[in-house]
């Protein structure tokens, strides 16, 4: 079990953090520390892609939730790709659909940035 | 990880015990996949209960005065599954408190037992300073 993380800028100064496999206690610490370097760096507007994640726990929503707090104190966003139904429904239980722009694609939610 | 017992069918009990260590909640959570499989769970439902037991072995990972080792025992009926999780607190007693729980480990932890409560049908969890955490959880099938 591992997790994949692959940063890249994209359009605008923003930048993609794209994740592929399973993001849980033991995975997430490496997600956090892409997000952490990335805005310590002074990257605020991110977009995560967890399209190719095929799990996530509380403490992934944690890092995701952290980053998400540190980039709005310097005015960003995070925005995040998701097509998976389970990890869809993790966001939803948790009312997390209302903090975060989920969307289905990379270029939409790359738009979607402020 | 511990000894297996399965009778015929899809009644049984199934117990193992891991390290409590970050590493081994993906093999916790395979396992009790797995065993959810035979029952008539549908593919959601068995994520459900994969989540649920990952979130007890990690509320067990980030309570400090639990035990070196997490137990989890399933016990399948036709109708659904019980899944007790737990870790009591170490043997040897502490002159010293356990350190406080730092914020943000609180905070996860409190979104683990959330949702647990939200995906399980039925919880019930006891956790007290000095004495580990005990979490039996039940789901049953609904197909």
């Amino acid at each position: 079990m591992d997790i994949k993380v692959n940063v890249r800028e994209a359009a605008g100064h923003a930048y993609v953090v794209e994740l592929s496999g399973e993001i849980d206690v033991y995975t997430s610490p490496k997600v956090k520390d892409a997000i952490t370097e990335l805005i310590d760096q002074g990257h605020y507007n991110l977009v995560i892609n967890l399209g190719k994640v095929r799990y996530i726990d509380s403490t992934g929503l944690g890092v995701l939730i952290g980053g998400l707090k540190r980039v709005r104190e310097h005015g960003g966003s995070v925005n995040l790709v998701c097509t998976n139904p389970q990890i869809k429904k993790i966001f939803d239980i948790t009312g997390l659909v209302k903090i975060f722009g989920i969307y289905d694609d990379e270029e939409t939610a790359m738009k979607a940035l402020v | 990880m511990n000894g297996v017992q399965m009778s015929e069918g899809t009644t049984g009990v199934v117990e193992l015990r891991i390290p409590r260590r970050a590493e081994w909640v993906a093999v916790a959570r395979l396992a009790v996949a797995a065993v959810a499989n035979r029952l008539n769970f549908s593919i959601e439902e068995i994520e459900d209960v994969k989540l649920a037991v990952a979130e007890a072995c990690t509320n067990c990972i980030l309570q400090r005065d639990a035990a070196d080792q997490i137990e989890i025992v399933c016990d399948t009926k036709e109708d659904g599954i019980t899944v007790r999780v737990r870790s009591f607190a170490g043997p040897a007693p502490s002159i010293e408190p356990p350190a406080p729980i730092e914020k943000e480990q609180q905070q996860i932890g409190a979104l683990g037992i959330f949702l647990i409560r939200s995906l399980m049908d039925n919880v019930d969890y006891e956790h007290g300073q000095g004495r580990g955490t005990d979490l039996v959880m039940t789901k049953k099938v609904t197909s």
